[in-house]
């Protein structure tokens, strides 16, 4: 087993009096995909200027490729590094090109076709056809598609990426999706940031939730729906009456609708037996709960307990 | 290195596209003639004023527009970038803060090098040309480097302003601000000071408290050389004054290298 790509002990930061992020432990491995969710202000981009090296910890030890990256003596590693930023706005005079031949320049000063280089890149995000255009006449997909261009020269080893489909057609996000798997499949770790929950599960090995600098809770998606203790919805059809009459099945059953069932995980297969053998049967549909009802699930009980915490409070 | 003259490369061709360089060398050639040739109409002459005349309205006006043209240039270096949201994203490359910080200052710093020799280098040349007068070269020369000089320490003082504030509308009023004190209020404080108060201060004290502004070093490189007559105010005071070449030249330069220092040292400590 190699030592992880990126990690993080008990690393910290606080601005001043704020505590942006606090002792978080977490690794990545090569190859792994993590998400990163939570609020605004959870400690998210906090988290990424960390690895990134842009900002020291304040307490703490960040590693990435088995360097502190805010050392001078790390420097080499970020050209293996890809970054986008939340809500960057290129250089609106220069083409897309120029653009990105300035950062291919900078990114990697010793290759000698920047520009071709450049172009690749750019064809790889589908923007071909503007190249020659002002930044400034780009849309907000296109100028996403920018960004991620420049995230993805050298091939990064770690891509860590905020809110990359914001703005991207449902398109241009599977193809946002399918160049993240490629990279995986070479090798590449990436830390996807993001709000927006659906369709981003399929793509990410592991989650980590976030609120106000806390880690609420970081694993595979199983793993984290078995810490919720979530429900299976179970949905049929034509057995309402046989369910009503069962006083195993009654307790499960949601108030609001009389052919939805809500079953603890480790339930689920025992009653989806007794179900199957009901006569009447027509259909049945099973759901286990998704990322945005885990993600949800988390939240609400750090707000709890964080309110009970308030209440408890002496003044 | 390379890192260097990649930014400096990019800063420089901006310059160009935004056609910051014509503007200026233009402004700066059209001076230097217009003054070259009407600045006597005042005494009712129109021709080939003075050499003497000629450089003293010259030093004057640029004194007043080289630094505001430097500040214009160079005010959003940062702060421009830092709201744009490159700023962060460029310091996750392999560019250490004085790479990018000195990079821009030679882009920059180039366009208006560059505006300022040809802009008075030109006519300078054709006044040669037409009179066969040494002196001119002699003297424009001096008065191009320094102008040079003067025009890098604000576009030092400049980085100093885009670093140290959050946005932009703010540094364009700082920036004016310190084009007003170091262009008029600092002179009309020492005059006032020269007039109000006997004996406040001694011809040499008064040499000692020009050195604090660069445009006063500026017009003093190309006043002592000068016909007393041409020059006015508080310098017409300090050109008396024995002053060498070398340490007016040497404080200019130290007003371009202080600034610089102050601004990598605030990026450094700069969080993002």
């Amino acid at each position: 087993m190699s030592s992880p790509l990126v990690s993080l002990v008990e690393a910290g930061k606080s601005y001043g009096q704020l505590n942006a992020l606090n002792a978080i432990n977490m690794s990545l491995n090569e190859g792994e995909v993590l998400g990163l969710f939570g609020h605004n202000g959870a400690g998210k981009t906090t988290m990424m200027k960390l690895i990134l090296g842009v900002i020291s910890p304040s307490y703490g030890k960040v590693e990435v490729m088995g360097m502190a990256p805010d050392l001078k003596e790390a420097w080499h590693c970020r050209n293996k590094v890809g970054y986008l930023p939340e809500n960057v706005s290129f250089y609106e005079q220069l083409t897309g090109l120029e653009v990105l031949t300035y950062f291919v320049k900078l990114k990697s000063p010793t290759n000698k076709d920047s520009r071709k280089q450049a172009i690749d890149l750019l064809e790889q995000v589908g923007i071909t056809e503007a190249i020659h255009r002002q930044v400034k006449t780009y849309s907000k997909g296109m100028r996403q598609r920018l960004g991620l261009a420049q995230a993805f020269i050298n091939r990064p080893k770690l891509l860590l990426l905020d809110e990359p489909t914001v703005g991207l057609d449902p398109v241009a996000t599977q193809d946002f999706y399918k160049t993240v798997d490629q990279l995986k499949s070479t090798g590449s770790s990436v830390i996807l940031c993001s709000h927006v929950l659906p369709g981003v599960e399929q793509h990410i090995d592991r989650a980590m939730i976030l609120s106000s600098g806390k880690l609420l809770a970081l694993g595979t998606l199983q793993a984290l729906r078995k810490q919720a203790e979530l429900p299976v919805i179970i949905k049929s059809s034509g057995i309402n009456y046989a369910i009503a009459q069962n006083s195993h099945l009654t307790q499960y059953l949601s108030n609001v609708c009389s052919n939805t069932l809500k079953v603890p995980a480790h339930e689920k297969i025992k009653v989806l037996k007794q179900l199957i053998n009901m006569e009447g049967l027509k259909d049945i549909e099973i759901e286990s709960a998704n990322l945005e009802q885990v993600y949800q699930h988390f939240i609400s009980v750090h707000e709890l307990t964080l309110k009970a915490k308030d209440n408890g409070a002496p003044s | 290195m390379h890192q260097i003259f990649t930014v400096a490369n990019k800063e420089f061709h901006d310059g160009l596209r935004n056609r910051w360089l014509v503007a200026i060398t233009l402004i700066f050639a059209l001076l230097s003639t217009g003054l070259t040739y009407f600045g006597a109409a005042a005494s009712g002459a129109v021709g080939v004023a003075s050499l003497s005349t000629t450089l003293a309205s010259l030093a004057s006006l640029s004194a007043l527009l080289i630094p505001l043209i430097a500040l214009l240039l160079s005010y959003d270096s940062f702060v421009g970038e830092q709201e744009s949201g490159t700023l962060l994203l460029l310091l996750t490359y392999p560019l250490s803060k004085s790479q990018l910080l000195l990079g821009k200052f030679i882009g920059q710093g180039g366009i208006i090098t560059l505006a300022i020799l040809v802009g008075f280098g030109v006519p300078a040349m054709i006044l040669y040309g037409q009179l066969g007068d040494l002196n001119i070269l002699n003297t424009f020369g001096l008065f191009i480097i320094s102008a040079t000089l003067l025009g890098l320490s604000f576009t030092a003082i400049s980085y100093v302003i885009s670093l140290s504030v959050a946005e932009k509308s703010k540094a364009v009023g700082f920036s004016l601000m310190t084009w007003f004190l170091f262009s008029l209020a600092f002179d009309l404080v020492l005059l006032a000071l020269l007039v109000g108060v006997e004996e406040a201060i001694t011809p040499q004290g008064l040499i000692q408290l020009l050195m604090l502004n660069p445009t006063d070093i500026f017009r003093l490189v190309n006043f002592i050389g000068l016909d007393n007559r041409n020059v006015s105010g508080v310098l017409s005071i300090a050109t008396n004054a024995s002053l060498s070449y070398t340490s007016l030249f040497l404080a200019l330069i130290a007003w371009v290298i202080i600034p610089l220092a102050l601004a990598i040292f605030i990026f450094k400590k700069k969080t993002l």
